[in-house]
């Protein structure tokens, strides 16, 4: 597996041109989630499959659609710094890790600090049998919040960046292109039949994510893709019809506040900020309240910055085209 | 010592230089933006190699399962991940911003119009 | 679980490690994009479908055999899908067939549209 990756890597380096690249990309995210896997990390493995493997790839064919897929050849001489830079990084960080303790050792410093405390006792305080979304949603929540504010200002980034001139602010698609291709017919009733089932698994991961793997930003990335699906299938005016982009823009900030609300909430109720044992009589059950509670947060913020950076991206596309 | 031990260690390190080859040593923004993508993966997937524990399980609490593997590092990459995605798109953006000020995106003819003004 | 069923279960198995197998050969041995597409288009479904059954004969719970299931109708629909639209792709941007040798282009029966 670990091989796979590195000969998808190199063969990143040895090809030219930006489409067959991103097609590497999107092979190395799909085998970097195989990888994940098989290393226990279910939750990650699932962010990754649909992050690595779709949405990033996506977004980037989308700029190279607007930059243009050519790539300048780098001369040779240039290549000797970098080569012999890396060799040194490279080699020092290996000697690096001969400190490191040996792979999967369950006495490594990283396996006995909090860990053990997160699994023998998340059982009884957060009464929920995923401990990720535990960790994620309740021990940590200070730093999801965090997360999801660098997603919420990120998508505003985006946002402002692509803003074409003279629209006050916002990147809104244009009045439509005509389709200059014949329609993909066979893809639109494939896509008709599984589109729904994908944003009804977005929903069940949602909500099933305090016991399997699962969570709102694993659920956000799904509902997203199939979104982004619909409107590449359907061109970007009929996906603008269906959840308009000013939608989007406020549901971004919505999932951002439901998330800050829950915690000023808590701080009402007289505990800490996010302390959600504060929520209901009984501190467990006020913890399974405000898990779901941000976790509905953070799938309604990270669904609406994808969408929204996709449709940043593509309404520039279709201004270029016109 | 067995050698195996260090192995994902090792293949983390190959794969952070190959994709900081690929930032340093191409020109293209895209192509550049896609190394920093490898690069962030190889973080990736050092965290979750720390975290694994041989003969753990996934952390989804089962009756009759002793030993899981450590739930810390998969919070974290989880994360890092959507973020990683979204800080992309932002890098992204700010290419097709230079693409429109300069009308390339290779650095060394955007460094070139930069010398002559 | 009788033997049986896992002697069916190894024969599924190993007929989609075969199959799998022969569509990666094709890919790489045929001539053009399009006898490329189909070598593995063809045999990607077939081979995930054995696969598929092979595991499913092999599970003895309730929930992973839905979920194979779902996986199998999932598998049965992207598939040719997928091909399809690489297929579509490639005609629209200009790709035509061409003849064994990978040089010559094919005459085809109809003209471009």
């Amino acid at each position: 597996m670990l091989c796979l990756l590195v000969a998808t890597a190199i063969a990143l380096i040895a090809v030219r041109g930006l489409l067959a690249s991103i097609m590497l990309t999107s092979v190395y995210g799909l085998l970097s989630a195989s990888f994940f896997v098989t290393m226990d990390a279910v939750d990650v493995a699932f962010t990754e499959a649909a992050v690595g493997a779709g949405v990033s790839p996506l977004l980037l064919l989308l700029t190279v659609a607007i930059v243009g897929r050519r790539e300048a050849a780098s001369n040779a001489r240039r290549l000797v710094v970098p080569l012999l830079l890396v060799t040194v990084t490279g080699a020092l960080l290996i000697i690096g890790t001969l400190d490191m303790p040996s792979f999967g050792s369950p006495d490594a410093p990283a396996q006995t600090h909090v860990a053990p405390r997160y699994l023998q006792q998340s059982g009884d305080e957060i009464g929920i049998p995923n401990v990720v979304t535990s960790v994620l949603a309740s021990y940590r929540a200070y730093d999801t919040l965090g997360e999801v504010l660098v997603i919420f200002t990120a998508g505003v980034a985006v946002l402002l960046a692509l803003a074409p001139a003279g629209q006050g602010g916002s990147a809104r698609a244009e009045p439509p292109a005509p389709e200059h291709l014949a329609p993909h017919t066979i893809l639109q009733v494939v896509s008709k039949l599984l589109i729904p089932f994908m944003l009804l698994f977005a929903f069940y991961v949602q909500f099933h994510g305090e016991y399997g793997p699962g969570g709102g930003f694993q659920a956000g990335v799904i509902f997203a893709s199939g979104i982004i699906l619909y409107g590449l299938l359907y061109g970007l005016p009929t996906v603008c019809r269906v959840i308009p982009p000013p939608v989007v823009e406020v549901l971004a900030a919505v999932g951002a506040l439901i998330y800050g609300l829950t915690g000023v909430l808590s701080l009402l109720a007289g505990k800490n900020f996010l302390d959600y044992s504060a929520l209901a009589a009984d501190p467990v059950t006020g913890q399974h309240i405000g898990i779901i509670a941000i976790e509905l947060g953070v799938g309604i913020a990270v669904a609406a910055v994808i969408i929204t950076i996709y449709y940043a991206f593509a309404g520039r596309l279709h201004t270029r085209e016109d | 010592m067995d050698v195996f031990s260090y192995f994902n260690y090792w293949v983390v390190v190959v794969l952070m230089m190959l994709g900081f080859f690929i930032v340093i040593a191409r020109g293209n923004l895209v192509k550049k933006l896609i190394g920093l993508n490898i690069f962030q993966t190889s973080v990736f997937i050092l965290y979750i190699s720390a975290g694994k524990v041989m003969g753990g399980a996934a952390p989804i609490l089962a009756d009759g399962v002793e030993l899981y593997s450590n739930p810390l590092p998969h919070v974290l990459i989880l994360t890092a991940i959507v973020v990683g995605i979204a800080t992309t798109s932002v890098g992204l953006a700010l290419v097709v911003r230079i693409h429109a000020a300069y009308g390339t995106v290779e650095e060394a003819d955007i460094l070139e119009q930069d010398a002559t003004c | 679980m009788s033997t049986l069923w896992l002697w069916a279960s190894d024969a599924c198995l190993l007929i989609g490690s075969f199959l799998l197998l022969t569509g990666a050969l094709g890919f790489l041995r045929f001539p053009d994009f399009y006898a490329r597409i189909h070598a593995c288009g063809v045999t990607e479904t077939l081979a995930t479908g054995f696969v598929l059954l092979g595991l499913l004969l092999r599970s003895d719970d309730a929930m992973p055999q839905v979920k194979l299931v779902l996986i199998l109708l999932f598998v049965l629909f992207s598939s040719p899908t997928a091909s399809h639209a690489l297929a579509k792709a490639a005609w629209n941007a200009g790709v035509r067939p061409r003849d064994n040798s990978g040089k010559r282009r094919v005459s085809l029966p109809h003209t471009d549209p």
